[in-house]
């Protein structure tokens, strides 16, 4: 049995100040200290900036690269986000410190036209869940704008996650507002635990596509694992990272692993309606060889815990359809009934089929919605960023960004907007 | 002041007569005819029949471009706020005609139409993407059922409410995706299917899983030697600076290239547009996606007779299978019309 507790410090205002700390649900950010940190980098260029934006204001932030939440290990094993800040240590045990209501954003000049937009306000507003968070805006660009992207792509990465663990480090000494405890068994355990319940596990589908496609497991890119079991206490002390963006309505930021709904769900109903066991986490990889490998180690995995169902999530669309698809049809083939977590490219009229792949035996399929519906992002008082990405963004077209400011794009240009972690309530039904 | 209808109906319906009527010309009369008295009173004053288009079944069904067009232009000037056509009850070739009406003064003034048929009748299946189709009875006897029923809609619709479920609103499922919140979270509206199909309760799939358009490949080309191969991506290769502007994702169109004397795709004229995947090495090299430099040497050493001078590029990434089906059969009719033989198909 390994347990960890959340600390949550409640974040519910974000204020420049000569210090970083958290008193009375303010978090004050020295500036200059969190751009020192972020500027160790030689890759990132001279002119970076941090930015506040809070929900309500009229402030758009794109393009939007990744969404992280600050934590920091107190007390146990290793340290937040382990294989890339820290020491490649295992964690999920002890007491995490965590800004709950607060993102760190890395935004500016990113690397190519696929990265997302977020509205503090309006319509867009409603369908981000990172517009209800105090955000700390990194404002990025490279020290050299022919640098090779892969490189580009991890000083942007590298950048959020030292933020992230810097101001909540800062923080440390304060005492929560709310101690959150989890616990998990280990597998000896979970096979003796609750007989009569069915014992069930997470397919934790990863994308794995390449340059703002990827995925980190304690430092390692996911594509170059075999599916592989986790806790979820390991999730929530940062394992798994986000390298990617793109289209940035179904990828799963850093901060919706970090809180990942389908886990905590699945928390919640443990020893209730099932024996939660673990979870396995796979990759999406582009060829087909590795396809077939990957869902059919996963479902054995699946099978060797012996478990009577998973929950896949999938991350992306199109070519990842696939992946889901075998994941789906070799579990049940194998005796494991699945549930389905995607979303819907289903055009922009939702009249064509919104999946690329399909098997009779995804009959229980829910969906964040379909993310080539339209929506018009009125204008806001101000763009921390760059608007013009409008008209390359993932979802965008040449033309999106009118003169007045306003915004016509697909909401899968819109951060978090379909996400298949289930993150927010966004879904479809057939008229 | 009350929205404006105009009315579609069979010759039937308007008291010319029946099958030996069915050639009758399309002819547009003001205010109400037949079934129209009945949705007048369902109205109770909130939308009027401004005009009723009558027209004979066969005479649809045997002139239908130039039957279209023609109700078309009598419709133009009455500017109505909806299209209500039928009912057709399972009437086929009304219900077609009903159908077809529907789409094109969809298409036409981008306005709401709505029809009303029974389930099997087969302007259901051709037409419930283009139309609100309120399911009916199978004959004329339902008329007091299917009137009242198409006209609470049609108010409904243009009133701007928000349409609920087929089952709910009595409509004919479209098969089109609309986006709603709900009040749960996509995970826990997840884990609670899980739990139902875990138990073996009874529950119901977001998403019924598509059945799919398979295209059996053709057989195989005999005499390589003399072949002319084109090349057709959905990779998103385009001459660099994407001239025409192809989407990153959802793509609205493809790209027509010009490859004459092009013996290699260099990262200083090509790029890709496309967004989902890592475009580093297309970008690089934009042969990798769309193999120029390989079939010159093939054609150069005699075993293809020629690579086609265009090459067709589109960005597959999100885009709607209607628009890929679109852009196939477009590049299609390019390709046979140049004489191409075969065609290499790249993706990413």
């Amino acid at each position: 049995m390994t347990k960890l507790e959340l600390h949550k410090l409640n974040v519910k205002s974000l204020k420049f100040s000569d210090k970083t700390f958290f008193a009375d649900g303010v978090l004050n950010v020295n500036k200059s200290e969190l751009l020192s940190i972020i500027a160790e980098d030689p890759l990132l260029g001279k002119n970076l900036d941090v930015d506040l934006a809070m929900p309500g204001e009229k402030v758009r932030i794109m393009p939007v690269k990744d969404v992280i939440e600050p934590r920091y290990k107190i007390e146990g094993k290793g340290q937040i986000f382990p294989g890339m800040l820290s020491d490649v240590e295992s964690v999920g045990e002890g007491k995490t410190l965590v800004l709950s209501g607060c993102a760190v954003l890395t935004a500016g000049k990113l690397v190519r036209f696929q990265e997302g937009i977020i509205d503090m306000s309006g319509p867009g507003a409603e369908f981000t869940p990172y517009s209800k968070t105090c955000n700390v805006v990194l404002v990025l660009e490279p020290s050299d704008p022919e640098m090779d992207k892969h490189d580009y792509e991890k000083a942007c990465r590298m950048a959020g996650l030292k933020a992230a663990a810097y101001l909540a480090k800062s923080c440390a000494d304060s005492k929560a507002d709310k101690v959150e405890e989890y616990e998990f068994a280990n597998i000896r355990e979970a096979m003796n635990n609750y007989p009569e319940l069915p014992k069930v596990g997470y397919l934790y589908m990863l994308q794995t596509q390449g340059l703002l496609h990827d995925t980190y497991l304690y430092g390692v890119d996911v594509k170059r694992i075999l599916p592989t079991l986790i806790s979820p206490l390991e999730v929530m002390d940062g394992a798994i990272v986000s390298g990617n963006c793109v289209s940035a309505c179904d990828k799963n930021s850093t901060y919706s692993h970090q809180n990942n709904p389908v886990i905590a769900d699945m928390l919640k109903r443990h020893g209730k309606d099932f024996n939660f066991v673990g979870c396995i986490v796979t990759n999406e990889n582009v060829t087909l060889a590795d396809k077939k490998r990957s869902s059919s180690y996963a479902t054995k995995l699946a099978a060797m815990l012996g478990l009577d169902g998973v929950v896949i999530t999938e991350e992306g669309f199109g070519n990842p359809d696939a992946d889901l698809i075998m994941n789906c049809w070799k579990a049940e083939r194998l005796g494991i009934k699945t549930a389905l977590l995607t979303d819907e490219y289903a055009g922009q009229d939702g009249a064509s089929q919104s999946l690329a792949d399909s098997c009779p035996e995804g009959n229980a399929c829910v969906t964040a919605g379909n993310a080539n519906e339209v929506i018009v992002l009125p204008p806001m008082e101000k763009v921390i960023g760059y608007a013009h990405e409008a008209n390359v963004i993932a979802g965008g077209w040449n033309g999106s960004l009118a003169d007045d400011g306003t915004i016509t794009v697909e909401l899968q240009a819109i951060t978090g907007a379909t996400s298949e972690l289930g993150f927010t309530k966004l879904g479809a039904y057939t008229l | 002041m009350a929205f404006k209808v105009v009315h579609y109906i069979n010759q039937f319906y308007a008291g010319i007569g029946g099958e030996e009527k069915a050639d009758y010309k399309p002819e547009i009369r003001e205010g109400v005819v037949g079934p129209g008295m009945a949705l007048k009173g369902a109205f109770k004053g909130e939308a009027e029949i401004v005009a009723t288009v009558i027209c004979g079944d066969s005479y649809f069904a045997s002139n239908m471009d130039e039957a279209t067009k023609t109700i078309l232009d009598m419709i133009r000037k009455y500017n109505p706020d909806v299209f209500i056509a039928g009912p057709a009850f399972n009437a086929g070739r009304y219900g077609t005609a009903c159908g077809a009406m529907c789409a094109a003064v969809a298409k036409e003034f981008n306005i709401p139409v709505i029809s009303g048929m029974y389930p099997e009748n087969p302007g259901v299946e051709m037409y419930k993407k283009f139309a609100w189709i309120i399911e009916t009875p199978d004959s004329a006897a339902g008329m007091r059922k299917a009137v009242p029923a198409m006209a609470a809609f049609a108010l409904k619709v243009l009133k701007g409410e928000s349409i609920g479920k087929p089952e709910a609103e009595g409509y004919i499922e479209r098969g089109i995706r609309k986006n709603m919140f709900y009040e749960k979270l996509a995970a826990e509206r997840c884990v609670d299917m899980f739990v139902s199909k875990l138990k073996g309760e009874a529950f119901e799939t977001e998403y019924k899983m598509p059945v799919f358009d398979r295209v059996p490949p053709q057989p195989a080309v005999k005499d390589m030697a003399h072949a002319t191969i084109a090349l057709v991506t959905s990779g998103g290769i385009c001459p660099k600076g994407n001239p025409d502007h192809i989407e990153a994702s959802s793509a609205s169109k493809f790209g027509e290239y010009d490859i004459s004397g092009v013996m290699d795709l260099t990262s200083e004229k090509y790029c890709t547009a496309h967004g989902g995947y890592d475009a580093t090495y297309a970008d690089q090299d934009a042969d990798r996606v769309l193999p120029v430099d390989v079939l010159r040497d093939l054609e150069r050493e005699g075993k293809i007779g020629k690579l086609h001078e265009k090459f067709y590029a589109t960005v597959g990434n999100g885009t709607a299978v209607a628009n890929a089906k679109k852009f196939g059969a477009a590049i299609v009719d390019k390709l046979v019309a140049d004489g191409v033989t075969a065609v290499i198909l790249t993706s990413t």
